[in-house]
């Protein structure tokens, strides 16, 4: 087989890093080719050179063996290279349909389009109501909407970045498949991933970047996971491990008959969700997205002045009308799944990123005024602490990775010394390096007496480091199970609503 | 193709073009400007000179500069508070008039008093005047979601009219020939000017003092960080527990005040009394200075400067050119349009096809 890209010396600094360092390799044709790496290694630097969004600082690209000048998305486009990004820009409001006319660069009228996007969707088992709105999707059916967008520009390399963080195992191996027939048609795929396994199961090829520069390239004919992990890190990941330092005596936060009554087309209705969590236990809500998380998620931090019926208490004190300040103040912590402009302001500076969220403690503030000295030690500290790699506590949250991000955001609120901590999605999209580091602490943390709560869609995790996992299905939660001896086809049939 | 423009968004946009741009747009405004100057078969240069040295070529020019930057400088450090917040208030036109009627209307209620205490009160009720007209939108804003562009701009007409009622009805001067204006103020209500025979007031200290406090509001305070979390992401702001609904008050009311301010220094100042056009559009050409400004405090008092030679420049054109005032209106919607323009090739890359 031919190469049908090959890098070449590709160098690409950034003030302070070095995102791409000499970085060759090549990517045969009608392939799967992975690119593994911790974040910051590089990697989506590197997709994002191939598909026009980043300038290279020096090197080149060769496409079929001829060089290529790729200056913009719509000139790799024009070279048959496309991009599913790990966040979808698809309209709400607007159709399936709606959506992939949107994405067309050509003029073609919409029952051409609609008569194309079929012959896609059946050929490769796409299951899609054409005329249903993107909101009454599912995340998994999202996905499809953009891979089919970018299969009608028929292209010849698709370029998919962590695409199966969102989805349930189920649909993961329903995404594989699909992605094997594509490449059997001619499609070379290259496919961003810190999943291990799934690398393996998938990809014929995989590239392995650590800090930039390409480790080496490899056949995944003869590795496991653990072989891989070692390659990517440079060291040996240790999982994180529960045990049980659980005070039953002592309940931290109860929910009691919780439900919404929204009209709202775009909100799912809660329904009657009870939850009790003790000291130092970690309580897992696992689910598909789209399920309620992002309701409750929002009942949990009274954001929005949401109306509900039921109780919500935090060591039998009633919080149902507290607002969210008086809650953080009660030592109540928050992460939210969205870390840019909601647990974080990118345009702000890591310091003052650490008061957003510690505004309510009088230690950063001499009255009205803010105590930027303290705010700067703190910030410090959490830096140190929680191995955020950033060159100084000035630089704003935008510039961090993702995995860096959350460590910092996580840290942060950690050092607040919460007695509840409520997660929202801590890992995803981030690297196996930080994913393991934050794991850690929160078992560690658990140990130490705090209660936290996860919300997650991703099951492994929540089977790593909780105690307890329950299954929020359209806005329903079912009975606890314990994650000690769980009986794995219960936890499934749960997830597809089946409750006892 | 179908698209002949293409925008794409900048990842790696400057900060210091953000904060050179509004010298990039006076400098596009006066090339462009030049042209109007042609067709009208003037010399750019000799036009220029009329527009923008000799206003400020003596004493006189000079205190009447800072005569117009006053009221434009006050308003619009008042506005920076609302528009930090992403809270657009448009309306400083009506709060600046209610503070002239509030603040006046004590002046002509105590027409005969000589007591010290009567400016200061006049003053306070300026700002309580403007402040009481911005709280209108502030509330149907934060209690049932209205648009506060159209509210507050809307109110702005009321509370013409309701000036207009004063000066043609009850305020009505009697001995003024039935001319529609009120009788003037007591001496005991008049601002002090800084120099004899020139008309700049003391409301130059206030602006000082408002640009002062702003900035240290702006980067030492709790509140001056609520309002920068909240402008740049509501979602943020609601995450650090910070309550949306009083930052929309607090900041309306502060903007309000401020307008009302400013309407009181006009009446009780250059003025002497109240009638019908107390203020040449003070209330809206401050948006432009807020925004030329960058709503950094100090820059907003550069910009009103700026801004204010447009108006003296705009009368002098009237006199020595024979060219319509409104030119001076031109000028500053060119400002504001470059501006904005600098802004968005600043964010975004414009591609064209």
């Amino acid at each position: 087989m031919q190469s049908i890209v090959e890098f070449k010396n590709i160098f690409k600094s950034y003030p302070g890093v070095i995102a791409n360092d000499d970085v060759s390799f090549n990517i045969k044709e009608q392939s799967i080719h992975a690119i593994l790496g911790e974040n910051g290694a590089g990697k989506s630097t590197l997709v994002k050179i191939l598909y026009g969004h980043v300038k290279p600082d020096s090197g080149k690209i060769l496409i079929n063996s001829d060089l290529a000048t790729i200056n913009s998305p719509s000139t790799a486009k024009n070279l048959g290279i496309n991009m599913v990004f790990q966040h979808f820009s698809l309209f709400e409001s607007l159709t399936v349909v709606e959506n992939l006319i949107l994405g067309m660069s050509e003029n073609i009228s919409l029952t051409k389009l609609k008569d194309k996007s079929k012959t896609i969707c059946d050929k490769y088992g796409f299951k899609l109501n054409l005329n249903s709105p993107i909101s009454s999707l599912s995340v998994g059916q999202r996905q499809s909407v953009e891979i089919v967008r970018s299969l009608l520009n028929s292209p010849k390399i698709l370029i998919m970045d962590e695409p199966t963080s969102v989805l349930t195992p189920d649909e993961i191996s329903k995404l594989f498949k699909i992605i094997k027939n594509l490449v059997k048609d001619g499609l070379t795929v290259i496919f961003i991933s810190h999943k291990l396994e799934e690398i393996i199961n998938l990809s014929d090829y995989v590239t392995i970047m650590r800090n930039g520069k390409v480790v080496s390239t490899i056949s995944t004919q003869n590795e496991d996971p653990e072989t891989l992990g070692y390659k990517m890190l440079g060291y040996k990941v240790s999982k994180a491990k529960q045990v049980s330092n659980i005070d039953i005596s002592r309940d931290i936060f109860n929910i009691k008959n919780l439900s919404t009554q929204s009209k709202d087309p775009f909100t799912i209705n809660l329904n009657k969700i009870d939850l009790n969590l003790k000291k130092g236990q970690i309580f897992g809500i696992a689910g598909v997205a789209g399920n309620g998380q992002k309701e409750l998620m929002e009942i949990l931090l009274n954001e929005n002045d949401y109306e509900f019926s039921g109780d919500i208490f935090f060591k039998d004190l009633n919080i149902n009308n507290l607002s969210t300040f008086k809650r953080k103040s009660l030592s109540i912590s928050y992460v939210t799944e969205e870390r840019l402009g909601h647990s974080a302001v990118p345009e702000m500076s890591l310091s003052e990123n650490i008061f957003l969220s510690m505004n309510h403690k009088s230690e950063f503030k001499k009255g009205d005024f803010i105590n930027f000295e303290k705010i700067n030690s703190f910030a410090s500290d959490v830096i140190k602490n929680f191995n955020v790699d950033t060159p100084s506590y000035n630089v704003k949250a935008g510039k961090l990775s993702g995995g860096n991000l959350q460590k910092f955001i996580i840290g942060r609120e950690i050092m607040s010394n919460p007695e509840l901590l409520i997660l929202s999605q801590p890992t995803w999209g981030i690297d196996a390096g930080s994913e393991a580091f934050i794991k850690k602490t929160i078992v560690e943390l658990s140990q130490k007496g705090v209660s936290i709560i996860i919300i997650s869609h991703d099951l492994d995790e929540l089977l790593e480091v909780c105690h307890q996992i329950s299954v929020l299905y359209e806005g329903s939660l079912s009975n606890p199970l314990k994650v000690e001896g769980i009986n794995i086809t219960k936890l499934g049939k749960y997830m597809g609503g089946l409750f006892d | 193709m179908v698209y002949l423009i293409r925008v794409e968004l900048r990842e790696d946009y400057s900060n210091l073009i953000f904060y050179l741009s509004p010298l990039v747009a006076v400098a596009l405004t006066l090339f462009f400007g030049s042209f109007i100057f042609l067709i009208l078969d003037l010399s750019p240069i000799e036009s220029f000179k009329i527009f923008f040295i000799s206003p400020i070529s003596n004493s006189y020019g000079i205190s009447e500069l800072f005569v117009k930057a006053t009221p434009l400088a006050i308003i619009a450090l008042g506005l920076s508070y609302c528009f930090k917040n992403n809270i657009y208030n448009i309306g400083a036109e009506g709060q600046l008039t209610m503070g002239a009627i509030f603040g006046g209307g004590i002046g002509l209620l105590f027409n005969d008093s000589t007591s010290v205490f009567l400016l200061p009160l006049m003053i306070l009720f300026g700002a309580i005047g403007g402040a009481f007209w911005a709280t209108i939108p502030a509330i149907l804003k934060t209690k049932f979601n209205t648009n506060e562009i159209l509210t507050s701009l809307m109110l702005t007409y009321v509370a013409l009219f309701i000036l207009d009622y004063f000066v043609v009805g009850p305020w009505k001067d009697p001995a003024g020939y039935g001319l529609p204006k009120s009788m003037p103020f007591p001496d005991a209500g008049r601002l002090p000017v800084l120099i004899d025979g020139l008309r700049v007031h003391i409301g130059v200290y206030f602006a000082l003092i408002i640009c002062l406090i702003t900035y240290i509001i702006y980067n030492k305070t709790l509140f001056g960080f609520k309002l920068k979390v909240s402008g740049l992401s509501s979602k943020a702001s609601q995450y650090a527990g910070f309550n949306y609904k009083n930052l929309i008050f607090y900041t309306f009311i502060i903007s309000g005040a401020c307008a009302g301010l400013a309407g009181l220094f006009e009446v009780s100042g250059p003025i002497g009394l109240l009638y019908r056009d107390i203020s040449p559009n003070y209330g809206f050409t401050a948006i432009i200075v807020a925004f030329l400004g960058r709503l950094n405090p100090f820059g907003i008092i550069l910009s009103s400067l700026l801004i204010a030679l447009t108006y003296l420049g705009a009368e002098d054109a009237q006199l020595f050119l024979k060219i319509p005032s409104a030119v001076g209106f031109v000028f500053q919607g060119l400002v504001l349009f470059f501006l904005l323009g600098t802004d968005f090739l600043n964010k975004y890359k414009v591609f064209i096809k």
